[in-house]
């Protein structure tokens, strides 16, 4: 997705913008209903917004709602603009921007985490160690062969990519991650 | 009906929702997947049907209706093409927040996802250009979801809505729940009540302005009637001059002593000075919008920005404002005029008298005259002519898109809101003609007519047999130019003056075109026979297009050209051929 974000489609706008991107993490909690994420990042991609991880599931059962964990990248003035966009869709309840909330809570950043599975292949003394490097990581086993290991790993997505890369020369064969799952500390909710 | 009172099937229950709904008319065109609507509607009177010659003709229809009413328009199609083709109106709705409720009907819910026989993706195809819509799968929900279909389209930014019934939904049986038992939905709850704090800390900076300006758009129209009222009460009040946006015009009367004029690429000199140097603008229902703000980063450098809106995520979209005040339009002017009124001074009239000073420089400098010729018809004469012969009648006006729509915004005045439906977000052409029907239907006895272009009419024309099958007495009024007149203007200042494909080679014989629909046709290209013409016009109780020759090579000024701001416009009298080629510099020349 476009790395240089214009504040909208039109070529009009050509005032250079100098506010700098950062990354945050929005709560989104929307009814469950067909085509409601359909929606979501309908918006995102008609309007120039960057998804960096979403993650969606329902969590509120008796009440079909779903929460969506969105991680993206923008200027203060285009984060605002993503929330107010958001909230005007007709089956979303509420937008959270979680950095944000975290800042107010004089928190550095909101609880974010990930799992991921990772196949590694070999043999030998790199069998070995990619296992004693799991161990290291609180990676889990959770499938092995003779010559292969499939771990499950969660955490802050920074400690999976670290896997990931140390995991490179030792035989990865394939990763999935889940994409990130994020709340606030402390004891309100969203 | 069968068994108790609310059993119905899904075209009852459709009918008897559009009814509870308060549904007079709709515009549409049958096919095979809306048979069973269009076989109630057969069975009922309540409910008149307009049968269009194409769907996006009904989509338009609906929207000239919502907005010369203030009531939800509603059209109906079939799958497939007939959603296809809504998509048009629906996106035009979308842009300029027309109340719109789509009906379509989709294949069996047993085929959908087979590449059924005009089948299609309408709710997915639908989903961008619509404020929400639905596939109802379960009669049981079809009452409800009709009912909140109208709530959405007329709650908070009205906009248009598509309910997609597949058409074995429609023949089965369910129950119908009124309106009344149907609770409003938790999540989409629009706020219309305006932080009094904010409009408070709004009048405090209106107190105190030396240069102020109120620049309004198309929701104080949309808000009601009320909000218009509140509007010229506020002008009275505060003395402030006052500009609107194309959508807004009608709002504040073209009449009253504060009018600048429209504002934007082709708005007055003074409405556009004004907003380039006042000190607080007060921005009501409109969204600084690009064709408003020209280069955005010399947009009105040194004002104070108040705006009222009742979409948050209209504000601080383009431009960054000092007070935003989240509400309607109509509910934040009430709190507004009386805070105004319990706050005023007397030194009101004094502290704007260098302001005014300035602007009445401004307007004399006459940024809308043109040379006027006795042998041709002067586009803007046209206009001027229409209007002056029109006065003190019952009129509307539509238009399609391009020149002769801006030349209408210019020199048609507007003294009411709701008289004045044009398509300013999308600019469709194809939209004024099927508008003005649309206006007709709920005026049956108002003049409606559509100011057109020689190229947009032809992208609806077909409509006139709908116009004369329904003995709907609209009046086109073409400024035939045959050129696409304002791809013209750009390729001039762009493109070296290199006009591809905007001369139209065969052009049809309107007078001949409108006599085999049925309607009447008029020809006019003399200045001295044009004001004849036009009574006669005026006067024909039947659809008539006026074909009006006017001069071909005339451009539409001022303008402010891409990438310039408010206070480098180009000027009528400064419009040479040398101007206009170098009005635009690289940079701008890759802007819309």
């Amino acid at each position: 997705m476009s790395a240089h974000l214009q504040p909208t489609g039109s070529a009009y706008f050509i005032a250079k913008e100098t506010e700098v991107a950062e990354t945050h993490t929005l709560s989104v909690l929307v009814d469950n209903e067909p085509g409601v994420l359909a929606r979501v990042i309908g918006l995102f991609s008609g309007r120039g917004y960057n998804i960096e991880s979403l993650t969606v599931s329902e969590t509120e059962h008796a009440a079909h709602l779903s929460r969506i964990t969105i991680v993206t990248r923008g200027t203060p003035h285009v984060l605002d603009q993503i929330k107010n966009q958001l909230e005007r869709l007709v089956p979303v309840h509420r937008v959270v921007d979680l950095t944000v909330r975290a800042a107010t809570l004089g928190h550095d950043r909101p609880v974010e985490r990930e799992l991921a599975l990772v196949k590694v292949h070999g043999s030998g003394d790199q069998r070995v160690e990619a296992l004693r490097l799991a161990d290291a990581f609180r990676a889990s086993v959770i499938d092995a062969n003779i010559d292969h290991f499939v771990f499950e790993i969660t955490g802050k997505p920074a400690k999976i990519e670290q896997f990931i890369a140390i995991m490179k020369p030792l035989g990865l064969i394939e990763v999935c991650r889940t994409g990130i799952a994020a709340m606030n500390r402390g004891p309100q909710g969203m | 009906m069968s068994g108790t009172e609310n059993q119905m099937t899904g075209a009852e229950i459709v009918l008897q929702a559009l009814k509870d709904n308060g549904v007079e008319h709709i515009f549409g065109y049958p096919g095979g997947a809306v048979l069973p609507i269009y076989d109630e509607i057969h069975q009922q009177e309540d409910i008149q049907h307009i049968l269009v010659r194409h769907e996006q003709g009904a989509g338009h229809m609906a929207e000239g209706y919502a907005r010369s009413t203030g009531k939800v328009g509603v059209m109906l199609v079939t799958s497939g093409p007939g959603a296809t083709n809504a998509v048009t109106p629906l996106q035009d709705a979308l842009m300029d927040s027309i109340p719109l409720v789509c009906i379509s009907g989709q294949v069996p819910t047993s085929l959908i996802g087979s590449d059924a026989f005009q089948e299609c993706d309408t709710i997915g195809i639908t989903r961008p250009c619509t404020k929400h819509n639905w596939l109802v799968r379960d009669v049981n929900d079809l009452a409800r979801i009709i009912h909140e279909a109208f709530r959405i389209a007329q709650s908070g930014r009205p906009g248009p809505v598509v309910v997609d019934i597949p058409k074995d939904v429609q023949f089965a049986t369910g129950t119908y729940t009124p309106p009344s038992a149907v609770p409003a939905q938790k999540s989409y709850q629009p706020k219309t009540q305006g932080d009094l704090k904010k409009i408070e800390e709004a009048v405090e900076l209106m107190k105190t302005a030396r240069r102020p300006i109120i620049y309004s758009g198309g929701g104080v129209v949309n808000s009601g009637p009320q909000a218009s009222t509140l509007l010229r009460e506020l002008v009275e009040l505060t003395d402030f001059p006052i500009t609107s946006t194309l959508m807004g015009l009608g709002a504040y009367p073209a009449s009253g002593k504060n009018w600048l004029g429209m504002l934007g690429m082709h708005g007055t000199y003074e409405a556009n000075m004004a907003m380039h140097d006042c000190d607080v603008m007060v921005c009501i229902g409109a969204r600084f919008d690009d064709r408003i703000t020209g280069r955005l980063n010399a947009f009105s450098p040194n004002s104070k920005k108040i705006h009222i809106d009742i979409d948050p995520s209209s504000i601080n979209k383009n431009v960054r404002v000092d007070v935003p005040i989240l509400g309607d339009v109509g509910s934040v002017l009430e709190d507004m005029v009386r805070l105004w009124r319990a706050a005023k001074k007397a030194d009101d009239k004094a502290r704007l008298a260098d302001w005014w000073e300035g602007i009445v420089k401004w307007r004399a400098r006459n940024s809308l005259a043109y040379a006027a010729n006795d042998d041709v018809i002067m586009p803007q004469y046209a206009i001027q002519r229409l209007y002056e012969l029109s006065k003190g009648r019952d009129t509307y006006i539509t238009t399609e898109v391009g020149q002769h729509q801006m030349w209408a915004a210019q020199f048609f005045g507007f003294e009411q809101p709701n008289r004045w439906m044009t398509s300013g977000g999308l600019g469709t052409m194809g939209y004024g003609f099927p508008a003005a029907i649309g206006v007709q239907v709920a005026h049956p006895n108002s003049l409606v007519v559509d100011i057109a272009g020689d190229a947009s009419i032809q992208m609806c024309i077909q409509e006139m047999s709908c116009a004369v099958q329904y003995g709907l007495p609209v009046k086109i009024f073409i400024l035939n130019n045959q050129y696409m007149g304002m791809v013209r203007q750009w390729q001039q200042l762009l493109h070296g003056n290199r006009l591809s494909h905007s001369y139209t080679e065969a052009m049809p014989d309107f007078v001949k075109l409108a006599e085999a629909y049925g309607g009447v046709g008029i020809r006019c290209d003399k200045p001295s026979e044009l004001d004849a013409a036009i009574r006669k016009m005026i006067d024909t109780p039947a659809p008539v297009i006026f074909d009006c020759r006017v001069a071909n090579l005339a451009n539409c000024f001022p303008m402010i050209p891409s990438g310039k701001a408010h206070n480098e416009m180009l000027l009528p009298d400064e419009a040479t051929d040398e101007a206009v080629a170098n009005a635009i510099d690289a940079k701008g020349r890759q802007l819309v």
